[in-house]
């Protein structure tokens, strides 16, 4: 993984100071609320329900057992010893105090992490596919141009005070894992017909309240481009994006404005006129780079079936809860944070400790966090699968549904953020009570639900199988369901099945919606898969018949 | 007359800007961009020197042409989250390779002050419940940084280039 040299070290060591210095005026009133905002959501830093919010950045979802280890110290010695992953691949400590931020920010920087524009109106942290190096459909890498995008957007100067958040995520694979077709840029490994790498860039996706698909502004660009292109798009869109309402703000309302054609002939010619002053990207530093994302040192190794002769719970939990990897001998292994009774994405420390010295032992001490909130110990010999499932089910990170209904991602709702207009937590736990046979889950196959507690859509609904977006009524909590949302590699957004439902009704609204399709599914046809062929309407009308007939 | 952080230096401000009173002359006044281009000869015939006021939404291509016969832009930053300014002051120093003074005026607060240099600009009317001193401090506060832009004193190392 990438080792921070010494300009890496200063630039963390040097934000960790300022931010300390700028908690510590407004801790003595020198600097109002309105004043500390910006400065505060810049390293992370939101005011939430019960306390501030910590958003620690995971660049592109790798983490050293080290690192992960030190998150585990400083939920246990700030928090209340758990910390939560997110669908951007970071970590979230609910109950922080501020006067230990600036403490907590030191810890990271020890590790070489921090806390730099997980918030606020700035780019955010790239990702990426969580299978990255290790996937049999991957080009390249493209780790190494998430790390390239995070320096060059970290403190970048002009481009600190966008007029809203800005997300990119690089995917290497057809299937992108990364969802990158719902960010503000998304590129997409690609080699041009001489065979040089580069990247195909979408535009202007996003989720929030308008969810628009990104659409693309450059069929090719060439690996050296990449950061004159993005600063091209990015000074547009920073010139000319509204900033008169926080909700058309994004830069996909102003590619939807334009006109795509409109967006990139603006961006073309930014782009050709800043040549002799834009930020190179040369081989060589491509190469420093790459050079830290070398394959593992891996053993020669066969194949083998590791789940014969195993008991059933093992041949379970192997077939849903690890995947293929591009080395004979070897898989990648999810350590589910979903388990049925337990909060979505949600890791203890104790969890996370084991989970390193885990890593350590098994898979080149490196674990992974995923888009979906689970963790992956990408580099597992096939031979150490039995005892790592052994050791996971005795921390409870073995629960064997990934991939299934209950995988379900959900941000963390009205409970802790103060955004969230609905709970997800308990949504979840009755979707957990309601789905708790695994013969039938498995049985349903293939099924993402994705629940947002508002229409911020942290929880990505939009893109659900099925999605949930909490809102509120009157004071009331209730759910607006949609069907047919997807991502990995066929975006698509989901469509309003019909009038919102209660808490209490959602679990069971979910029930009549796999009751359709188990009835229509026809010959191993996933849910998305059977809701493409018959649409929303036998599932609208039967759920809401059964609705009226339940009231 | 106000002072003012003028490339790394607390000055006497040796401007004014352009109120209800017509200025001398020999003045040197800051014209908003709008009245600028209501009656541009009369202003370009001044013998004082000329400074152009532009707002957020005011483009520098605008003004490229008059450039050479201005001594001083000034960026408006009307609050904590407007950025435009940042890209304005870049493109003045970068394509238009203006070598007179960009002035940051309204939201100028010291946590900025750094981000302004780097783009270009070079001098910075405080907002009033700020401390100038503290204010330069700030400027010396990075030792590094990853992309390319104005030099500053402490500055010694930065990762990519033009």
């Amino acid at each position: 993984m990438y080792r921070y040299d010494e300009i890496d070290q200063a630039v963390v060591d040097q934000r960790v100071a300022e931010f300390r210095d700028q908690t510590r005026r407004f801790l003595a009133g020198e600097l109002s609320e309105d004043e500390f905002r910006p400065l505060r959501l810049r390293n992370g830093l939101y005011i939430q329900r019960h306390a501030p919010m910590l958003r620690i950045a995971i660049p592109y979802g790798l983490l050293s057992t080290r690192q992960l280890r030190t998150l585990g110290e400083i939920a246990r010695k700030y928090d209340r010893s758990f910390g939560h992953f997110t669908t951007r691949q970071n970590l979230q400590l609910n109950w922080p105090e501020l006067k230990n931020v600036p403490d907590i920010l030191a810890e990271l920087a020890s590790v070489e992490m921090h806390a730099i524009q997980t918030s606020g109106n700035c780019v955010r942290n790239v990702t990426a596919d969580h299978l990255a190096g290790i996937a049999k459909d991957e080009l390249d890498d493209p780790r190494p141009y998430c790390e390239i995008l995070r320096q060059w957007s970290t403190l970048n100067p002009e481009f600190t005070y966008l007029p809203r958040k800005f997300k990119i995520a690089v995917t290497d694979s057809p299937e992108d894992r990364a969802a990158s077709e719902v960010h503000d840029i998304g590129l997409h490994m690609q080699r041009d017909a001489a065979g040089n790498l580069g990247f195909k860039v979408f535009v202007g996706g996003g989720l929030g309240r308008t969810p628009i698909i990104g659409q693309v502004v450059r069929e090719f660009l060439p690996l050296t481009d990449l950061l004159s292109y993005c600063e091209a798009i990015l000074r547009v869109y920073n010139r000319a994006g509204r900033r008169d309402n926080i909700h058309k703000a994004r830069i996909k309302i102003l590619v939807k404005a334009l006109g795509i054609e409109e967006f990139r002939k603006q961006v073309e010619a930014e782009w050709e006129a800043s040549k002799d002053f834009a930020t190179q990207l040369d081989i060589a530093e491509v190469e420093r780079v790459r050079a830290f994302f070398k394959p593992q040192p891996y053993e020669k190794l066969d194949d083998i079936d590791a789940a014969h002769g195993r008991e059933l719970e093992f041949q379970t939990w192997y077939r849903y809860n690890t995947r293929p990897h591009k080395m004979s001998g070897y898989r990648a292994v999810f350590v589910c944070l979903k388990g049925h009774g337990t909060i979505p994405g949600d890791m203890t420390s104790e969890q996370m400790a084991a989970v390193a010295d885990l890593a350590d032992r098994v898979s080149f001490g490196l674990v992974r966090t995923t888009h979906n909130q689970n963790l992956l110990l990408a580099d597992v010999k096939q031979t150490d699968l039995y005892d790592v499932w052994r050791e996971l089910k005795n921390l409870n990170l073995a629960f064997p549904n990934i991939g299934t209904l209950t995988d379900m991602i959900a941000c963390p709702g009205l409970d802790f953020c103060s955004l969230a207009n609905a709970g997800t937590l308990n949504v979840a736990t009755q979707i957990q009570k309601q789905f708790d046979d695994l013969d039938y889950l498995y049985d349903l196959g293939d099924i993402e639900i994705k629940m947002s507690g508002c229409m911020n859509a942290c929880g990505h609904h939009h893109v659900g199988h099925i999605g949930i977006l909490g809102v509120d009524k009157h004071g009331e909590e209730w759910y607006q369901i949609t069907l047919g949302g997807s991502v990995n590699g066929f975006t698509a957004l989901g469509d309003v099945i019909g009038p919102s439902v209660k808490q209490a009704d959602v679990a069971p609204t979910i029930q009549r919606i796999v009751d359709v399709y188990r009835a229509k599914r026809e010959n191993g046809e996933r849910f998305i898969e059977t809701y493409r062929r018959i649409g929303l309407k036998p599932f609208k009308e039967y759920v809401y018949v059964q609705n009226s007939a339940a009231a | 007359m106000s002072k003012i952080l003028r490339r790394r230096e607390l000055v006497e401000d040796d401007w004014v800007t352009l109120g209800e009173t017509p200025p001398g002359d020999a003045e040197s006044v800051i014209v908003p961009f709008a009245k600028f281009r209501e009656s541009r000869e009369q202003w370009l015939a001044r013998s004082g020197r000329l400074g152009v006021l532009l707002a957020p939404a005011d483009r520098v291509e605008d003004l490229a042409a008059d450039l050479p016969n201005i001594s001083l832009v000034a960026l408006q930053f009307t609050g904590p989250g407007e950025g435009r300014g940042y890209s304005a002051a870049k493109l003045l120093r970068e394509r238009y390779k203006f070598t007179g003074e960009i002035r940051a005026i309204g939201h100028v607060k010291q946590d900025l002050l750094y981000l302004m240099s780097r783009v270009g600009i070079d001098s910075f009317v405080l907002a009033p419940t700020e401390k100038p001193e503290e204010a330069l401090e700030t400027l010396a506060r990075f030792k590094v940084a990853y992309t390319p832009g104005a030099p500053l004193p402490g500055l010694t190392r930065q990762r990519f280039h033009v």
